[in-house]
């Protein structure tokens, strides 16, 4: 598979950017599972919703730190766990509660996370950017921009030496690609044929500097290139053209153990975090870039094959409305974790017991 | 008991893991078909093959967080690098990764990691080459660092290392690879966070860890066979954690103590040892506590200036005869 050749970005408008990897709203495939893609539907818009209700949290400080939300990269998050397996192991950037909730930690979980409670799925310990689940697989949120690329290298690396079948698939954001632990990750995973799929979100800002302002190549899949490496660019507004994409580079990780990377154009409705008061976009832009809603697209692509109408738009909203209203009701019901427990055993907090021997 | 060197002593030690446990691998740079930059891994490529003794490109922060990554899956990697000066290049993977998963992430996911690397100076590689870095590690909750002076210690602290389910920085000293001592033939372990007397005396105590340690011993078996004075030497083992109650109690006994370190004196181990006992052993002390470290400047090469800049036993000679107690003192000199 050859990387896909593109025409040069137009640098100052995201649309133009989307519609280059992708025509706007292509039909359904035939052969998709309807409960499936009914199911993308609904992850996308709890996604969504939870992130609005996050930036809710957050205003009412409920929430602390920093506060990095998926609004507006639904499609990419959800089409990105949508491409994996749940023995593959995922590991995020900071900008990552969608990522989570995409692998199934609860909302409950990651919303008493972000509240520091004990029922968090870090126990309180990591809040926003740094969520975690062994059980399942989500192997962290990092939010020291690159450093989650060679952690992801070397499970991959233990999925090898291993001899085993499952895949690593480490997410970043743009900006990421322009560091040395990115550039070093990649001829590592290439000359140890690694299974993992690095998977670049383009959203075209890093913070506030333009991608191609910071990086010398600004369709960043063509990096791979420098590794030998596989990659491929797709629209993030596409949740189906993201899985498809993740399911590929996932299959040649799995199969044949070598590396590949995925961007996907994306494109962050707001600031950079939930403080950031976006004044570096031009106006124009971000409305432009928000008509792009990658959930309304879908739900029209669904409406278009028959597979939703009105009423069940409406179901899954309540549905999710619920989900998220339970998850701040869980949240906020739950224990901070005991202060008296963590001063008493402070070793305990920051080392892992002994060896058995 | 046989008599080997200290570099034999960690090669033996890296083979037993090796054999002893399938999810233990080596990896560095030129640890495999170059066997090493100081031989520590001579023959272990040969003996283990590529996938157990893995060699990798010179990307410290790379293999160090893809070290990380592998033990986040359970495997126990023992990374080399080269010279401690390097590893500054791996710094976020180990202070902001190795150091902080298990905590932040509650608790979840154990990082069983060695990270080896000699320090130290005297080898006219100046300044980039010759430096001791501990205590930027020792600083770090979630690490643990060790740094044994003998054959003995190397090779149970590396054991101990290899089975503790925490990151470990392993240090080691250039110039004692070389140096000869008694070893244990069985599987003996040497637990982290236990210092050791090393030599009994009453009429002070020399703290030391390393290299330094060696020379510390050796000058007080001198100046008490010499000077008739009674040195107590303190061998820290493991910087952090750190053994405080075999300090306090030497102190208690000798009421005096100097701290002999080869790193720059600022912000140093001594500087934490001497804090330590003001604040636990103050009424125990007859005199202040006094700090043998390096000159603070970036190591010369030139060797008149070299061996200007390192401390050593005529250094040590000198702070004892200051801090003896005064029937005791001498005018010794190395």
């Amino acid at each position: 598979m050859e990387a896909k050749s593109k025409q040069q970005a137009d640098a100052h408008d995201a649309t133009s950017v989307h519609e280059q990897v992708s025509p706007p709203s292509p039909p359904i495939p035939g052969g998709e599972d309807r409960d499936t893609l009914l199911d993308y539907y609904y992850q996308m818009a709890l996604v969504r919703r939870f992130e609005e209700k996050s930036a809710e949290m957050y205003n009412k400080a409920r929430i602390g730190g920093y506060c990095h939300l998926n609004l507006g990269e639904e499609a990419t998050v959800i089409g990105f766990c949508a491409g994996l397996e749940p023995a593959d192991y995922v590991y995020t950037n900071y900008r990552e509660h969608g990522y989570a909730i995409g692998r199934g930690i609860s909302a409950g979980a990651v919303m008493a996370e972000l509240f520091g409670k004990s029922t968090g799925c870090s126990h309180g310990r990591g809040g926003s950017m740094h969520l975690f689940d062994l059980e399942r697989r989500f192997m962290g949120g990092y939010a020291i921009v690159g450093g989650q690329i060679p952690l992801a290298t070397g499970a991959a690396f233990a999925i090898a030496y291993r001899g085993s079948q499952e895949v690593v698939a480490c997410q970043m954001g743009d900006g990421t690609t322009n560091t040395g632990a990115f550039h070093e990750s990649l001829n590592l995973a290439k000359i140890y044929h690694l299974p993992i799929v690095y998977f670049v979100v383009n959203n075209l800002y890093g913070m506030g500097l333009r991608v191609e302002k910071g990086s010398a190549v600004s369709e960043l899949y063509r990096k791979a290139c420098a590794y030998d490496m596989q990659s491929w660019r797709v629209d993030g507004n596409d949740v189906l053209a993201v899985r498809d994409a993740m399911r590929n580079a996932a299959a040649l990780a799995r199969e044949k153990h070598e590396p590949g990377l995925i961007e996907a154009v994306s494109f962050r409705f707001r600031g950079h975090s939930v403080v950031d008061p976006d004044r570096y976009r031009d106006k124009e832009e971000v409305q432009k870039g928000r008509e792009h809603d990658p959930i309304a697209a879908f739900a029209e692509r669904l409406t278009a094959a028959g597979l939703l109408d009105e009423k069940a738009i409406h179901e899954i909203e309540e549905k999710v409305e619920r989900d998220v209203d339970d998850a701040v009701k869980f949240a906020e019901e739950s224990p901070y974790p005991s202060v008296e427990e963590f001063m008493g055993d402070l070793n305990g907090y920051v080392y892992a017991p002994e060896a058995e021997q | 008991m046989a008599e080997i060197t200290y570099r034999q002593a960690l090669h033996d030690a890296l083979r037993d893991e090796l054999l002893r446990d399938e999810n233990v691998f080596l990896l560095g740079e030129e640890i495999g078909a170059f066997e090493g930059s100081y031989k520590i891994t001579a023959g272990l490529l040969s003996e283990f093959g590529p996938k157990r003794v893995v060699d990798t490109p010179i990307v410290e922060n790379g293999f160090i967080g893809m070290a990380t990554g592998a033990a986040m899956l359970g495997l126990r990697p023992i990374v080399e690098i080269m010279t401690i000066n390097f590893i500054v290049l791996g710094m976020d993977q180990i202070v902001n990764h190795a150091a902080k998963i298990y905590a932040m992430f509650g608790g979840q996911c154990p990082i069983p990691l060695v990270i080896r690397t000699p320090g130290g100076g005297g080898q006219q590689l100046a300044a980039t080459h010759s430096q001791n870095l501990e205590v930027w590690f020792a600083h770090v909750p979630g690490l643990k660092v060790v740094a044994p002076s003998t054959p003995a210690d190397a090779k149970g602290l590396l054991r101990t290392s290899v089975l503790d389910n925490n990151p470990v920085i392993f240090l080691e000293n250039l110039a004692l690879y070389n140096t000869k001592g008694e070893v244990p033939s069985d599987d003996y372990m040497v637990p982290i966070g236990q210092a050791k007397v090393t030599k009994e005396g009453s009429d002070l105590t020399v703290i030391s860890y390393s290299r330094m340690a060696v020379v510390a011993r050796d000058v007080a078996r001198r100046m008490e066979q010499e000077n008739n004075l009674s040195i107590e030497v303190v061998d820290l083992r493991s910087l952090r954690p750190l053994d405080h109650e075999t300090i306090i109690n030497s102190v208690r006994k000798t009421n005096r103590a100097i701290v002999f370190e080869e790193d720059w004196r600022s912000f140093g181990i001594g500087a934490e040892i001497a804090a330590i006992l003001q604040e636990e052993a103050f009424d125990d002390l007859d005199a202040p506590i006094k700090r043998v470290a390096s000159l603070e400047v970036p190591l010369p090469y030139s060797k008149p200036l070299e061996l200007a800049t390192l401390t050593g036993g005529k250094q040590l000679v000198e702070a004892i005869n200051e801090l003896a107690p005064r029937r005791r003192r001498s005018s010794y000199s190395s």
